[in-house]
């Protein structure tokens, strides 16, 4: 029982948060949606890291900046255009489909699709050369149908 | 035909180390500006302690001018500093400084240390006129037209060599550009 208390208390713990307790917006909800944002904007300091996990000064500046949009009532694709006018698209941890991105985007599939038609090709060559052997039957193949 | 094949995946690596050795020499923390070309923020900051001469972008517009982000806790800034000193006092150009996210008295005590090269001086305590500028950290320092659009931006401290080879060639033609 011991143990389980302290796994899950290192589980909770290993979540990282760096949202400080004066952020906070009161309404759950529209802190929910905060949060959500935050964790797709780039630390522009730490690069790897969401605004929401790092406690460099200027992501908590831009934390509490896509707070006070929230509060205004801007929608998200306006609190995303506001730091994408600024940072550019770097900002967004998820590039955008776009023209400049249709090849990171398209990567993925077109991989796929080589290393299929590749296979294919190898699968019909195997084919063929297992007919040869089926066929040449008279040979004294130590290993037939292989 | 076959045995062209037996080299595929020998032509795939050089690719892939042509390619990996290209993005090797990319300096990673260089993340390029959307705001060259696009007007000045606007913006209007009160002056620092113990000065009398606040930074609006009002101020820097008909000048080429420099915009430099400095804070007395950024350690490159003080490394920087003396370019901006011999800058300010060699050539005929508008230094204006955001002192971003700073203690009240520290910009001023820290200038009043190391030397004043600024024009202007805006205290943006808050760094919210840092965020309008896409400022990622200090030092940064734009290089702005005399119609007020963002031209160039250094990113980390100007150096003698880097004012020499890159940003004054920017500044000459910018003021070359407007005298036409």
């Amino acid at each position: 029982m011991k143990h389980l208390v302290l796994c899950l208390v290192l589980l909770v713990g290993s979540i990282a948060h760096a949202v400080e307790p004066d952020e906070v917006l009161d309404d759950p909800t529209l802190e929910r949606r905060a949060v959500d944002i935050s964790r797709n904007l780039r630390c522009v300091v730490c690069q790897s890291q969401s605004i929401n996990d790092s406690n460099a000064p200027l992501a908590k500046d831009m934390r509490v900046i896509v707070r006070e949009r929230i509060v205004a009532g801007d929608g998200d694709a306006e609190i995303y255009a506001f730091l994408v006018n600024r940072y550019g698209d770097y900002v967004l941890l998820k590039p955008p489909v776009q023209p400049n991105t249709a090849v990171l985007w398209a990567a993925p599939a077109l991989l796929l699709a080589a290393a299929g038609l590749g296979a294919w090709f190898f699968l019909i060559r195997m084919k063929k050369a297992d007919d040869a052997a089926g066929a040449d039957s008279t040979s004294d193949n130590p290993t037939p149908g292989l | 035909m076959s045995r062209l094949f037996l080299y595929l995946p020998l032509v795939i690596f050089a690719l892939l180390a042509l390619w990996f050795a290209v993005g090797l020499r990319h300096d990673p923390s260089r993340i390029p500006s959307v705001l060259i070309d696009q007007p000045l923020p606007e913006f209007s900051l009160p002056a620092i302690e113990g000065h009398d001469n606040p930074f609006s972008s009002a101020d820097i517009i008909g000048e080429v001018a420099l915009v430099n982000v400095f804070a007395s806790w950024c350690i490159p800034c003080a490394i920087e500093h003396p370019q901006l000193i011999k800058i300010a006092a060699e050539e005929d150009i508008v230094i204006a400084g955001l002192n971003w996210k700073e203690r009240p008295g520290d910009g001023a005590a820290w200038l009043r240390r190391l030397g004043d090269p600024y024009d202007y001086i805006g205290d943006d305590a808050d760094g919210r006129v840092a965020i309008d500028f896409g400022v990622t950290g200090a030092p940064e320092t734009f290089v702005v037209d005399r119609e007020g659009r963002i031209r160039y931006k250094q990113v980390g401290p100007i150096t003698e060599q880097i004012w020499t080879a890159d940003i004054k060639p920017v500044v000459d033609r910018l003021r070359a550009e407007a005298m036409q």
